[in-house]
């Protein structure tokens, strides 16, 4: 038996010591002190610590290393491993510091096994309530620790078990929503991979919170790997006695299986979720009635998101108080992000809720990566909408995020720089919530298409300012009119792009002219003829043939053939194409 | 009961009444589109939000109960301008052909463009480009039209149980259509037309005859005869004005001699002819044990196409007797002919059905040319007469009345209550009963099986004997009734029910696919009851006593089930799959 454990990160990259073998440094080193039977050294991928050369955390005292060089493994192995003190000035000081609850065990357990997950106080809270606490008291725990969803509805947990739990029903189903589907987000996944038991625990406390006797997790076909560590979980946790007849000898009974989304966006919507699950087109229909009180089969049916779930055993385990304590006053605890586009550090960042904007991008994301100007944040994903500079000292929680004409939605957040274009980026999200709108509602079904087509034409140098007129017309109309939030919402990016940055949109219009250099129909190449050294690079990378020239006279390009690629910009060592 | 208010008015309403409802108690209107009153809301298009007082929030008026305390805005600048957004979305999506389309002047679309005032387009115009289907005799799908408000689907699934047609594709590349994406004629679509009857634009529309007709009718070489079904004369009014149930028979005689038929016959009188074979089948099969029990009606072209292509085992069970549209023609182009003295080879014989099945029933089986020639040459939709008498100017409403031609024309109580959910029966048994008693029913009325009920049964005593019957409408309902026979007969144990009567359409005829727009339960109802109540104002109320009836089996048939009724008035089925 190990008696400690070293996480160790050792491929950051950009680190100064070239720390290849860092790895195998310290494992010789743990032999040579006879330590290599009772250290593990287990390397890691992403311990969420940036730019701090090689890190490492001790278990089981936790205490974390950045910035170690292999001269510093000694005292280390004297000081932590060999005594279990921490040697002061190797720790790791963040500027600020993630807290990870959800994400708290994912890369420390081995996710397919059960016992590493119980020695980690794993189902602890389901053998508290089963034992200790009737249902209504862990609805009343939820209630009061002020969790709300964290697919993206915001909606309190506690509340949404409540009315279900009152509803009458001869069965009520239960099911986890792992449908994740907005681009560049992967924070369920990583928590159905890396914990898949802390779900399940959370699935089987909302069914015995409910009064469930079925289970669902819903998880898109695109995750087979989620998938296959969920299922078995879910099997080591029926060997247990931990789900299926009798929970933990209790009269609690529930069963979980899995059903696999088969890649449709609409599918996270609740009411298209529960027809996918019933072998029905993956449509929304109206509410009420809520799922709550007729859902899956008609029976009264709770949805959680995977995140969700995994907050409910710490809750029961720790208390509402402690919950409640993290966050701000509308919106408790943490919340994960998937950090990406141009930020220096992209990965999953969990910070508790009431963080700044700018705290994520910056302290945490480490700033924008090209060393070019901050432009925006996207979050929420296609229903969320950009947030521009000025909004950067806004903590984060579900209302402020909404204020700004955004959502928290279950997580996404796209970092984007001077060389982004915000009518691009409108037309990016549309694009995606077209192709994957139902079909089923007008408002969402051709308004989206027309958003789509009206921002092809502005990108494109066909755009007229009416347009401006019909994108608001067309983009309120889908808005208040669609049937569920994937309608409803993804005219945000094209509302709050309008909101924050109509200059680009007119720029586009009025000058054909994109500022970010992103919109390629509105570019336009020349050679500057001072700076151009006739190497005739540009001539022979250009495909279209559009550059004609010679050594001796030059070269120029035509305007006509040019289709606007930019290889002759990238291609030139000058700097002698210029685009404009 | 409720209380809430709708722009700042009380209203008090039972738990349950949807804010679309609710709002009618102070004379709001709130427009919808993909709303029809027979349904259970789609809520896909969006026209029908409204505001809750002071909130951004939006309800959808037609599918959200209305709540105690709740303060309901239904109109104000900004709803107006996203219902009037979502409208001109939709029509960006539809083609702009509304003077050739045949709902021109009867498409919801239309209307509540014209209502909006909508002048201009706002948006580029996208039209899928989705190929028509006219693989059917009984309608044409044009895909393009459709407005994805999903009634169709709705009752050709949900209500009908038949799962002809679905939406396929995702986005604004969905469409509906059969599924799978085959052609309809190859889909398990049975023609019943309740789909194009709630259709709001012309996605489906019936395989319009008219101008055929037309053309008959002008050909100076051509003896035009027509039948009117009986549930066309308390449904046609409803096309100029007058109110459901309304009986206008005398009116639709006058109007359809000045069309230039030059006979007019009632199917009803064939109806009398059809209970004649069919309740003679009954006691062959009850008292002579001469066949399977139960014996199951055949009359409705959707149902016979229903049970070859989905209960093959029932076909056995089947009433051979032809359905009255088919006896009208083959006895025109036979019987009258040779009465007349009338070349049958110059009769064309036109049809006016409730129905689009009785399009394709036309050539069904080689049997439907028992005459020699086609027995019917075209069957037109309720709707489409109206259409013709709208064309040629007569002012129906005040058309004088006159009688049909009596030799296939006069009908009995019993014949005309044919066009209803549960006439069928009613009429055999008032017949079977004499037929096997030899007297007379005291009590003709049947109540137990009349109404909307989905599954109606009753028991009665006939000569020490219990008749049980049931009678299903709707498709949906039809399975429970088939699997209730299947389970005694796969027991060995004697049928539940001696006698079946099946109607594809909910509400029977009365509720047809070929009936005129808008129907509801209040409107088959009341047509239902304007066939009760000509019933009841006949002389004659059963099938055997009438005396052109009679006069036909002496003159030309003989006997009911003789040798030539047999060839001429009888048909069989095919078992169309294996299942």
């Amino acid at each position: 038996m190990s008696e400690k454990t070293v996480l160790l990160q050792d491929t950051t990259a950009g680190s100064t010591t070239g720390t290849h073998d860092f790895f195998g440094i310290f494992k010789a080193a743990l032999r040579e002190s006879n330590l290599a039977d009772t250290v593990r050294l287990v390397r890691v991928a992403d311990m969420g610590i940036y730019n701090q050369g090689v890190v490492m955390t001790i278990l089981p005292e936790d205490i974390t290393y950045a910035n170690v060089e292999p001269n510093d493994i000694k005292r280390i192995i004297g000081v932590t491993l060999k005594h279990g003190n921490p040697v002061k000035d190797l720790l790791y000081q963040p500027k600020f510091r993630q807290m990870r609850l959800v994400l708290k065990n994912c890369g420390r357990l081995d996710p397919s096994s059960i016992d590493e997950y119980i020695a980690a106080d794993g189902y602890r809270a389901l053998l508290k309530v089963v034992e200790q606490q009737t249902p209504e008291q862990v609805i009343a725990d939820l209630t009061a620790s002020g969790l709300r969803g964290r697919g993206g509805g915001g909606y309190s947990t506690g509340l949404k078990w409540k009315f279900t739990r009152e509803a009458a029903g001869d069965e009520k189903y239960m099911i986890c929503n792992a449908d994740e589907g907005d681009p560049g987000a992967y924070m369920d996944r990583s928590v159905l991979e890396g914990n898949p038991h802390s779900v399940i625990e959370g699935m089987l406390l909302a069914g015995y919170a409910i009064g469930a006797t079925q289970g669902f997790f819903y998880i898109r076909a695109e995750y087979p790997l989620a998938i296959e560590r969920v299922q078995k979980a879910i099997d080591q946790a029926r060997e247990r006695g931990l789900l299926g007849s009798n929970v933990l000898g209790s009269d609690f009974s529930m069963e979980i299986e899995i059903r696999l989304g088969a890649g449709a966006f609409v599918c996270g919507e609740e009411t298209a979720l529960i027809a996918s699950i019933e072998g029905k087109r993956g449509t929304p229909v109206p509410r009420p009635p809520y799922p709550s009180v007729k859902g899956l089969w008609g029976m009264p049916t709770c949805i959680n998101n995977v995140e969700t779930l995994a907050n409910v055993a710490p809750i029961i385990l720790h208390g509402a108080e402690w919950f409640s304590g993290i966050g701000t006053k509308t919106s408790k605890g943490t919340k994960v992000f998937a950090v990406t586009g141009k930020v220096r550090n992209s990965g999953l960042v969990e910070v508790p809720m009431g963080t700044t904007l700018r705290d994520i991008v910056f302290e945490i994301g480490g700033g924008i990566a090209s060393g070019k100007a901050f432009k925006a944040v996207q979050t929420g994903g296609p229903s969320g909408g950009v947030i521009p500079e000025k909004y950067l000292d806004t903590p984060v929680d579900y209302d402020n995020l909404q204020k700004l004409g955004s959502i928290m939605g279950s997580g996404g957040m796209i970092v984007m720089d001077e060389d982004d274009c915000m009518v691009d980026i409108a037309k990016f999200y549309i694009t995606f919530c077209v192709e994957e709108s139902c079909g089923k509602c007008a408002p969402c079904r051709i308004g989206g298409y027309q958003i789509m087509h009206i921002l092809n034409g502005i990108t494109e140098g066909r755009g007229t300012l009416e347009d401006l007129d019909r994108l608001i017309l067309i983009s309120r109309a889908m808005k208040m009119g669609s049937l569920c939030g994937l309608g409803q919402t993804a005219a945000n990016p094209i509302i709050s792009t309008l909101t924050y940055f109509e200059d680009e949109y007119r720029e586009h219009i009025v000058n054909h002219r994109c500022p970010a250099g992103k919109c390629k129909a509105l570019l336009k190449f020349s050679i500057i003829r001072h700076l151009c050294k006739r190497c005739g690079l540009c001539e022979r990378a250009c495909p279209e043939k559009a550059i004609s020239g010679d050594r001796e006279h030059g070269y120029s390009i035509d305007a006509d053939k040019c289709t606007h690629c930019g290889v002759c910009f990238d291609v030139c060592k000058f700097s002698a194409v210029e685009r404009v | 009961m409720i209380q809430a208010t709708i722009n700042r008015k009380p209203v008090t309403v039972p738990e349950g009444t949807t804010i679309l409802e609710a709002a009618r108690q102070v004379q709001v209107k709130i427009p919808t589109l993909c709303y029809h009153p027979d349904l259970p809301p789609t809520a896909s298009c969006g026209i029908c939000i409204v505001r809750l007082e002071g909130t951004k929030r939006m309800l959808r008026a037609c599918c959200t109960p209305i709540e105690e305390g709740m303060k309901i805005i239904t109109h104000d600048p900004e709803i107006v301008e996203v219902r009037r957004t979502v409208l001109e979305l939709i029509l960006s999506n539809h083609p702009n052909d509304c003077l050739k389309c045949g709902r021109n002047q009867s498409c919801e679309l239309q209307n509540l463009a014209a209502d909006f005032g909508i002048r201009e387009e706002l948006f580029t115009k996208f039209i899928g480009g989705n190929p028509k289907d006219d693989s059917t005799n009984a309608f044409v799908i044009e895909p393009d039209k459709c407005i994805h408000c999903g009634r169709c689907i709705e009752i050709c699934q949900e209500i009908q149980g038949v799962w002809a047609l679905s939406f396929l594709g995702r986005g604004f590349n969905s469409r509906f259509a059969p599924a799978a994406g085959q052609k309809l004629v190859d889909s398990p679509c049975v023609l019943c037309g309740q789909c194009a009857s709630h259709c709001p634009t012309g996605a489906i529309f019936e395989k319009d005859d008219t101008l055929q007709v037309w053309q008959e009718l002008q050909n100076p070489d051509t003896f035009c005869v027509v039948q009117i079904a009986p549930v066309v004369r308390v449904a046609i009014g409803e096309a100029f004005g007058m109110s459901a149930g309304t009986n206008v028979t005398g009116k639709l005689y006058t109007v359809l001699r000045r069309l230039g038929f030059n006979a007019v016959f009632d199917t009803s009188f064939a109806a009398d002819v059809t209970i004649m074979e069919e309740a003679s089948e009954f006691v062959e099969r009850f008292v002579h044990k001469k066949g399977p029990l139960p014996l199951i009606t055949s009359c409705c072209p959707s149902w016979v196409i229903y049970l070859e292509k989905q209960v093959p085992d029932m076909v056995e069970y089947f009433s051979s007797c032809k359905s009255p549209q088919q006896i009208s023609g083959l006895l025109t182009k036979t019987y009258y002919a040779e009465k007349m003295n009338v070349d049958p080879s110059k009769i064309v014989v036109v049809s006016i059905m409730p129905c689009t099945s009785k399009k394709a029933e036309l050539t069904r089986t080689e049997e439907m040319f028992a005459s020699g020639y086609q027995d019917v040459d075209y069957s037109l939709t309720t709707r489409e007469l109206a259409r013709m008498i709208k064309q040629t100017g007569k002012d129906f409403a005040n058309l004088p009345d006159s009688e049909p031609d009596h030799l296939l024309g006069d009908y009995t109580g019993a014949g005309v209550i044919f066009g209803t959910t549960g006439g069928v029966m009613e009429a055999a048994l008032r017949s079977a009963y004499s037929f096997i008693t030899k007297e007379k029913l005291g009590e003709l009325e049947f109540e137990d099986i009349r109404g909307l009920d989905g599954v109606k049964e009753l028991s009665i005593d006939v000569a020490g004997s219990k008749v049980n019957v049931a009678v299903a409408h709707g498709l949906g309902n039809v399975m429970s009734v088939m699997n209730r026979v299947r389970e005694a007969r796969d027991k060995g144990e004697p049928s539940p029910y001696d006698f079946i009567e099946v109607m594809a359409c909910p509400g029977g005829c009365a509720g047809g696919g070929g009936q005129p727009y808008g129907v509801t339960d209040e409107i088959r109802a009341a047509r239902a009851q304007g066939l009760y109540q000509d019933d009841r104002e006949h002389e004659f109320r059963l099938s055997h006593e009438n005396p052109c009836v009679q006069q036909l089996y002496k003159d030309f048939l003989g006997e009911p089930l003789s040798h030539k009724a047999h060839e001429l008035l009888h048909t069989h089925y095919v078992k169309r799959t294996t299942g």
